[in-house]
């Protein structure tokens, strides 16, 4: 009983201003410093009402410099990145980017919601595009599955007999002829947080 | 209406297909190409292209995300080539972004370089990304496509749904707030159209795999309101839109409890179409929803007559 309660209300010597200032030096998202809390964002965005905080809660989040709360929320994750939120904000906060920042964020310090399925789909087509070039439908779909919930592939099968049946569905691993190339172009030495 | 008539470029547009057209997609690619043929625009295949990384790739590592996409502007480049045909959402907005991206933040435009460089690739040039909605507006224009149609449609009203990354958040393929550009082609090649006010509300997108409850709950109410609106089909030009809507159409109707049966088209079908192409190389066979209709209203051996 005691584990369920939580305490909803928020203290300064939580938050973290200084990530706050990291966040917003990306490119894309100085703009959040301009946002009015006028709600546009949420009123249009498809998938706010399965979010457990709403874009314009998320970017006020951000702004106090509220890590945990912006990085373990399923919002970030329920972003289809549709840009709804981007297009018709008034201040021009470009929201998508934002979200796509902290999922960045969530992932690289596992801060996500453990077998959930968005990110673990996001880290294994991450990797197929790494090692091949291209994405493979099937083996990204297995591959997500075995590591999120197996019991998945049962329900995902129905689909699959009408995709091969009318020839939608290849099997093979899909590859680019130079992956040398892509590959040390994608070499870089990785700058921290990015 | 627009009736610029700019003349056909022959040598052609580099088209960058992207992983979806080259599997479930693959009705999207047949009628692009169909339709070009049908057109008398050339088509060339950039040269071992990567994926465009779509979303995932921007959730994981934003700068691999940009290389990915630099990898295949620089191909463009080296191809010739002005301009590169996206016929993808995903990657249509991937590479745009990343144009946008090079040109307006230095730490990105000096990262892009130097993997480039790295990679023996060229330079990353200004190659133009274009949509096929836009060019087919813009450089082949609504009265040439009227003037070239050559079968009277017998289909149903239609919904145009244009999805969200093509009208957003650049506005180059068609206004974001109402785009009427596919709605215009639709009705040239005498294709009546119904207003559809969630013409781009987003799919989910991946959703519908990984979280289907939500995925499918969206879909759910854009084939709703399609129907409500009067239309008997969707036309669209987003490879994931198509599948989600087609593919999970029975599993919505068997959740929901009510009766779907609507095809889920390219526009690049119905256009290829109505200019007289056959329905097989226009993957119209490829539908697993509204399949009794599609071939009632897209028959192979319709006499073909002079529709001007």
């Amino acid at each position: 009983m005691l584990a369920m309660i939580r305490r909803k209300m928020k203290f300064q010597r939580e938050a973290d201003p200084v990530w706050a200032d990291q966040i917003s030096q990306q490119p894309g998202i100085d703009r959040i410093w301009s946002c009015v809390q006028c709600g546009t964002c949420s009123g249009t965005c498809p998938l706010s009402i399965y979010m457990d905080f709403t874009p314009r809660r998320v970017v006020a989040l951000v702004r106090e410099g509220f890590r945990g709360d912006a990085l373990g929320c399923q919002t970030i994750w329920l972003c289809a990145s549709c840009y709804s939120c981007t297009a018709h904000c008034p201040q021009n906060v470009h929201i998508t980017d934002l979200m796509y920042r902290l999922k960045r964020e969530a992932i690289q310090y596992r801060m996500f919601p453990k077998r959930f399925p968005i990110p673990v789909l996001a880290r294994e087509f991450f990797r197929l595009v790494q090692r091949h070039g291209r994405n493979s439908e099937v083996w990204l779909v297995v591959r997500m599955a075995l590591k999120s919930n197996p019991f998945a592939l049962l329900s995902m099968a129905k689909y699959g007999f009408g995709l091969l049946r009318t020839g939608r569905l290849s099997l093979r691993q899909d590859r680019i002829q130079r992956t040398k190339e892509l590959q040390r172009e994608l070499s870089a030495p990785q700058e921290e947080p990015q | 209406m627009s009736t610029a008539q700019k003349p056909a470029r022959r040598d052609g547009y580099v088209y960058f297909p992207g992983c979806a057209l080259s599997a479930n997609g693959i009705a999207y690619d047949e009628s692009l190409r169909t339709l070009y043929r049908l057109l008398g625009l050339g088509l060339r295949e950039l040269e071992d292209w990567n994926c465009c990384g779509a979303t995932a790739y921007m959730s994981i590592d934003e700068g691999s995300a940009f290389l990915l996409s630099a990898r295949n502007l620089s191909i463009a480049h080296r191809m010739g080539a002005e301009e590169v045909l996206a016929p993808c959402s995903a990657c249509y907005l991937v590479l745009r972004k990343t144009q946008d991206y090079v040109a307006h933040h230095p730490s990105v435009r000096r990262k892009v370089t130097e993997s480039l460089e790295r990679a023996g690739l060229g330079p990353l040039n200004t190659v133009r990304v274009r949509h096929p909605l836009e060019v087919l507006y813009n450089d082949v224009g609504v009265a040439r496509i009227q003037s070239l149609t050559t079968r009277k449609w017998r289909g149903g009203r239609i919904a145009c749904y244009y999805g969200c990354q093509v009208v957003r958040p650049y506005d180059e393929v068609d206004k974001p707030y109402n785009p009427m550009r596919m709605d215009e082609l639709m009705q040239a090649v005498g294709a009546p159209t119904t207003d559809y006010s969630l013409k781009t509300k987003c799919c989910g997108g991946s959703l519908t795999g990984t979280t289907a409850e939500v995925g499918l709950r969206l879909n759910y109410i854009l084939l709703k309101e399609a129907a409500r609106k009067g239309a008997q089909a969707i036309v669209t030009i987003c490879p994931l839109c198509q599948f989600n809507l087609d593919v999970y159409q029975k599993e919505i109707a068997r959740q929901s409890g009510e009766r779907f049966d609507m095809p889920v088209l390219f526009f690049t079908q119905v256009l290829g179409w109505a200019l007289g192409g056959e329905p097989r190389e226009l993957g119209l066979h490829r539908s697993l929803a509204g399949q009794s209709l599609i071939q009632r209203w897209f028959a192979a051996k319709e006499e073909v007559e002079a529709y001007v």
